[in-house]
């Protein structure tokens, strides 16, 4: 009995560190004083400003167009490459997935500058840029998430279909595809949260002019710390918390299907 | 007879440096209940997808009713499979399912309908239409998929060890219900296993495999009687394999004792083997057999006991008898001479290939 509330008050402890730091954060952006230590009273002014201000609402279409779109183009490439690291033999199998596993380990800072050195040699720093740095990292996520799929699928399904007279593009939507779905949207919506959560490498490869959410708090903040930038980081916050539950829900009801099998 | 349905031809294929099938020449029948049957790893279900069009063989060519389909797809092939796994599609209804390769001939939706009620009918499951395979047990799953691929109509279908799965009383209850299903159904059957009393209870015709070649061809009756080498014998139900010597025809040496048999044509002492089926040994009093031995173990079978015994003669029997002879007791065992089973020794590989190739054109289907 006094482990279980000893235990329940350990977690209790560890939860108030972790998340402390960002209520208090959340908290400060309903603050109406500039001030820090003070709580005038509740307000939302700083969430009005943040939407009358032109830089941040560009910096939150830039946000969303880079995730989604980066998320989307990465879903596709990591798709195939997964189909065809799961076709390959034993060792290759294991060597490619060590060279996907790289960019997912390497420091971000290191990726960001070869990235850059990369992309100044060929063309000019910009969206583009910064969203093929995004599809070059968001790849691995979605191999790894699609990949454990692959390995608990029934290959004979897919030939139990061209035996009953589908052909392989009938068959791999039709049986192959619904199948992979949770892994693909898995893989989707962590490579949305991977790209909105991302600094380093966007700070490097996305040339004068272009902001994002994150690249924009920065640049203000150096500036002086104004309470819109604590309603920002709220937003974003928010933004990835829902996400994150999404890939949850996706993956969590997928655990229970094949608990039930 | 009918015709030949499926021919293969001097189909060899190897995977990585493995070789897998060596130049190997099979036919069926219309109609036919034709068993591959073999330990694992002998090339039975390579020949099953060659045939179904999974893979393709190296050197030769698979023709079907005349028609060379070496190359043809699977989806192009008039014969459906029914796999190891049953491999349902598992987030599809038990109807969807079976809907699948109709729906891809764009079949009338009554049609289809029909052709649902008809195959769910005929495997003893009717109304499960909207039950999901997972909800389903392996028995019940096994016949979906039978369904699956009947409702297609095709003229050969494939079965790959479809029983394994499932436990001893349900797959003898699914040996008659998949002889039922060929009579009515009135096409062709080739079904792979290892279990060689599956391929006796229900096979026209079974093909003995080992190592990527056809050890023996014939009906259920021929291959346990006339085993044509000790592969055969050992693999098809349990056999005494001994050394013996051909003296002359009729007359068999083992253990230095010599025996009459009814095999003919092996020349004058010819090293052979010879194999008696256990329940062919019969044991009486010491006075009475042949030769004499002493009982070391004795084990209940249900149906018999099996007993083996070490014989004067130096060779230990197995023998299967429903009498109990209690272990250290003294006997007398005989063997008339149909049941003694002459095989020439294998000298080498190429030697036993040419014998079971012998045989096959001989004896083929």
């Amino acid at each position: 009995m006094i482990g279980k509330i000893l235990g329940k008050t350990y977690v209790g402890i560890v939860m108030l560190f972790l998340y402390a730091p960002i209520m208090v954060l959340i908290a400060l952006s309903f603050n109406a004083s500039r001030s820090r230590v003070l709580w005038t009273g509740f307000t939302l002014k700083w969430y009005t400003a943040l939407f009358h201000s032109n830089a941040i609402m560009k910096a939150f279409g830039t946000t969303m167009a880079l995730a989604f779109l980066s998320a989307a183009i990465a879903s596709v490439i990591g798709l195939l490459a997964a189909l065809a690291i799961y076709s390959m033999k034993r060792r290759d199998y294991k060597i490619m997935l060590f060279f996907t596993n790289i960019p997912l380990l390497n420091a971000d800072i290191v990726t960001g500058i070869a990235l850059m050195l990369w992309f100044v040699r060929f063309l000019p720093l910009g969206f583009s840029s910064v969203l093929m740095a995004h599809i070059t990292f968001n790849i691995p996520y979605v191999i790894l998430c699609i990949l454990p799929k692959l390995e608990t699928m029934d290959i004979r399904q897919f030939e139990a279909a061209r035996d009953l007279g589908a052909n392989s593009a009938y068959a791999f939507t039709r049986i192959m595809i619904p199948d992979l779905i949770p892994g693909i949207l898995a893989g989707f919506f962590m490579a949305v949260t991977m790209s909105m959560d991302d600094f380093v490498i966007t700070y490097f490869t996305k040339g004068a002019g272009v902001n994002t959410l994150s690249t924009l708090i920065y640049g203000e903040i150096r500036k002086g710390i104004k309470p819109e930038m604590y309603a920002l980081s709220s937003v974003l916050f928010l933004l990835v918390l829902i996400i994150l539950i999404v890939v949850n829900l996706l993956t969590g009801s997928e655990y229970k299907n094949s608990e039930r099998r | 007879m009918s015709k030949k349905l499926i021919e293969l031809k001097n189909i060899s294929k190897s995977f990585g440096s493995t070789l897998v099938l060596d130049e190997l020449n099979l036919y069926i029948r219309e109609n036919e209940f034709v068993t591959l049957l073999g330990p694992s790893g002998c090339g039975k279900t390579t020949i099953l997808r060659i045939i179904g069009g999974f893979e393709t063989p190296d050197v030769g060519s698979v023709f079907f009713d005349g028609e060379d389909i070496t190359k043809l797809p699977p989806n192009q092939r008039q014969l459906n499979t029914v796999f190891q796994k049953y491999a349902l599609f598992s987030h599809m209804t038990v109807a969807d399912n079976i809907a699948f390769g109709l729906r891809i001939k764009k079949k009338s939706s009554s049609y289809i309908e029909e052709k649902i009620k008809y195959a769910l009918d005929l495997v003893n499951l009717p109304g499960y239409e909207n039950r999901m395979p997972d909800s389903l047990s392996g028995g019940q799953q096994q016949r979906i998929a039978i369904a699956r691929a009947i409702v297609n109509e095709p003229k050969v279908l494939l079965l790959d060890e479809p029983l394994g799965a499932l436990d001893l009383k349900l797959r003898q209850e699914m040996q008659y219900e998949l002889i039922r299903l060929k009579n009515e159904l009135g096409i062709t059957f080739i079904y792979v296993t290892h279990d060689q009393e599956e391929a006796l209870t229900m096979s026209d015709t079974i093909v003995v495999m080992n190592q990527g070649y056809i050890q023996q061809i014939g009906t259920p009756e021929s291959i346990y009687n006339e085993p044509t080498n000790a592969f055969v014998a050992d693999f098809i139900g349990e056999s005494n394999i001994i050394d013996g010597i051909m003296l002359k025809d009729r007359l068999v040496q083992i253990g230095g004792v010599s025996f009459e048999c009814v095999d003919t044509g092996f020349g004058i002492n010819e090293p052979v083997d010879v194999v008696i089926r256990p329940e062919d040994v019969e044991l009486k009093d010491p006075e009475g057999g042949m030769t004499t031995g002493t009982v070391t173990s004795i084990i209940f079978k249900g149906v018999h006991y099996e007993i083996q015994v070490e014989s004067a003669i130096g060779i230990n029997f197995m023998v299967q008898t429903t009498q109990n002879f209690p272990i250290g007791c003294h006997v007398g065992i005989s063997v008339i001479p149909d049941n003694f089973q002459i095989m020439h020794k294998p000298q080498s590989e190429d030697e036993e290939i040419m014998s079971a190739e012998d045989y096959s054109a001989g004896n083929a289907v």
